[in-house]
């Protein structure tokens, strides 16, 4: 569980996260939503520790990130899995070295070892064929499999993943998001996804935080959404056509 | 004036980060390895191209030049290891280097910016700075060998232009080589290698490391490295020289 107490951050003159106060549930995948420009972004980077909040707190299952040491930091951070938007893979090393780098970096398992579990995860993300190639060499739906193999790799207790589905058609985000779901639930990690993707909100919200300018407007699960009358979310939620018409029919059907 | 004084603070700051949290040795080894190979292997063709005609044009030009009959042969030699060996090898080689390494090293760094990489180390627990720099300035502590490399290549140049362009005779070559040789100087030459070695490394990655934007921001910083690493190494070459030369 990741709590998140009070969360302020400016840059300058302009604040981003007007103390922002909420809870990820462990096995549940928590998606972050909102406009561009809302503080998604920056409230993932600040769960990770890239940026520090000036104000408020953010405790993983208790222990306060702030209050760490940089060796209890870096213990922390090797329990942590990140999907980068871009995949962020390495492009000189092929995919398995790229799944079995944090492995190498982290353990102390020899190199079968190692590829026993690169193995195992790389099938477990149904990546076929793909073991030998560069990123450079693979579609992008596979670049976000094993940006997710790489994550979950090292038995992460948290999994973050900024906006999994950018840049994937429809039918494959759709598979990236179950998968993400499926992760979440065996093997019991709290999942923290950024997303402006309603059709991930639909698949795979279990709890929904939605920001505005900065400010948590709402939150509830993907069953509570198209019921809520908060303004903020109904004018984000409706924004698309297709929402309008679900819309347009449900109040037919009322 | 203020920004300049905030980058030069920075660097600095990159520098010590860079020698934190050191990655493990097992990865750090392999990293080392492949520095060795990209910057130090993949330089000798051209160092070995470039030194060895600069050092047969060095030797023309000097002949040519010497037009009094009483001035010896010998000085084309001379003047060809003096040349070769004080400012050819060691600043000029470092100059085409801070070109093809330091464009390299800012590029790729950059790009490992621009595509989230370095931020893909840094969740993961790793000193990316460590992880991605140490290596180079590891590889490059073999730099002063290309450029002895370069030494060697730039007089045999100077020998074969010199003594088959008829400029003058084989023997005369070797007295200018012997003469008056002061082995401070190849000391002195080895010196500055070692200090252009270590900005070679660094700035390149420091203006990779530390770069915004997208692949158009990649380039600018590759030719902004490319010109403050130069400057670098000219302004280095400069105190060196008056540190270590003059009495």
């Amino acid at each position: 569980m990741i709590e998140v107490k009070d969360i302020e951050k400016s840059f300058g003159d302009t604040k981003v996260l007007k103390g922002i106060s909420t809870v990820f549930d462990t096995g549940k995948t928590n998606l972050i939503i909102g406009q561009s420009g809302s503080g998604k972004t920056v409230l993932l980077k600040s769960l990770l520790g890239i940026h520090t909040p000036d104000k408020g707190t953010i405790s993983f299952d208790g222990r306060i990130y702030s209050e760490l040491t940089n060796d209890e930091k870096r213990d922390l951070r090797t329990e942590i899995g990140m999907v980068f938007q871009g995949s962020a893979l390495f492009d000189s090393m092929t995919v398995e070295e790229n799944i079995g780098f944090p492995l190498k970096m982290f353990t102390n398992k020899n190199p079968r070892e190692i590829q026993e579990r690169v193995d195992f995860v790389i099938d477990r993300v149904k990546l076929i064929n793909a073991h030998k190639k560069k990123p450079s060499e693979i579609s992008g739906g596979m670049q976000k499999r094993v940006a997710i193999a790489r994550a979950i790799v090292n038995n992460p207790k948290y999994l973050f993943c900024d906006e999994p589905n950018s840049g994937l058609d429809p039918k494959t985000s759709i598979v990236i998001d179950n998968l993400i779901h499926e992760i979440t639930e065996e093997y019991n990690i709290t999942t923290v996804i950024n997303t402006h993707d309603m059709n991930s909100v639909m698949e795979i919200g279990e709890k929904i935080i939605f920001l505005k300018e900065g400010v948590l407007a709402w939150e509830g699960t993907k069953r509570e959404i198209f019921k809520t009358d908060n303004e903020a979310i109904v004018d984000f939620v409706y924004s698309s056509n297709l929402f309008k018409k679900v819309r347009k029919a449900q109040n037919r059907e009322l | 004036m203020l920004r300049y004084l905030s980058q030069i603070g920075k660097y600095f700051l990159m520098l010590k980060e860079v020698f934190n949290k050191p990655t493990k040795w097992s990865a750090m080894k392999q990293l080392i390895f492949k520095e060795i190979d990209d910057l130090i292997i993949g330089s000798l063709g051209i160092v070995a191209f470039i030194s060895f005609f600069v050092g047969g044009v060095v030797a023309i030009q000097t002949a040519l030049n010497l037009t009094n009959p009483l001035i010896p042969k010998y000085l084309i030699g001379f003047a060809t290891r003096q040349s070769v060996i004080l400012e050819f090898a060691p600043t000029f080689i470092s100059i085409i280097m801070a070109g093809k390494m330091g464009s390299f090293i800012t590029s790729s760094i950059g790009t490992m910016r621009v595509t989230e990489q370095i931020d893909a180390l840094e969740v993961m627990g790793i000193n990316s700075l460590n992880y991605l720099v140490f290596p180079k300035v590891i590889a490059l502590l073999l730099y002063p060998f290309v450029i002895g490399l370069s030494m060697f290549l730039g007089i045999l140049g100077g020998w074969i232009a010199g003594v088959y362009g008829g400029f003058a005779s084989s023997d005369e070559f070797m007295t200018g080589l012997q003469v008056e040789f002061i082995p401070f100087h190849v000391i002195y030459a080895f010196i500055k290698t070692v200090v252009f070695a270590l900005l070679l490394a660094t700035i390149p990655s420091f203006h990779g490391y530390y770069m915004k934007g997208g692949a158009l921001e990649v380039g600018k910083a590759s030719t902004t490295s490319f010109v403050w690493t130069s400057v670098a190494i000219i302004l280095a070459n400069y105190i060196l020289t008056q540190l270590l030369l003059t009495k």
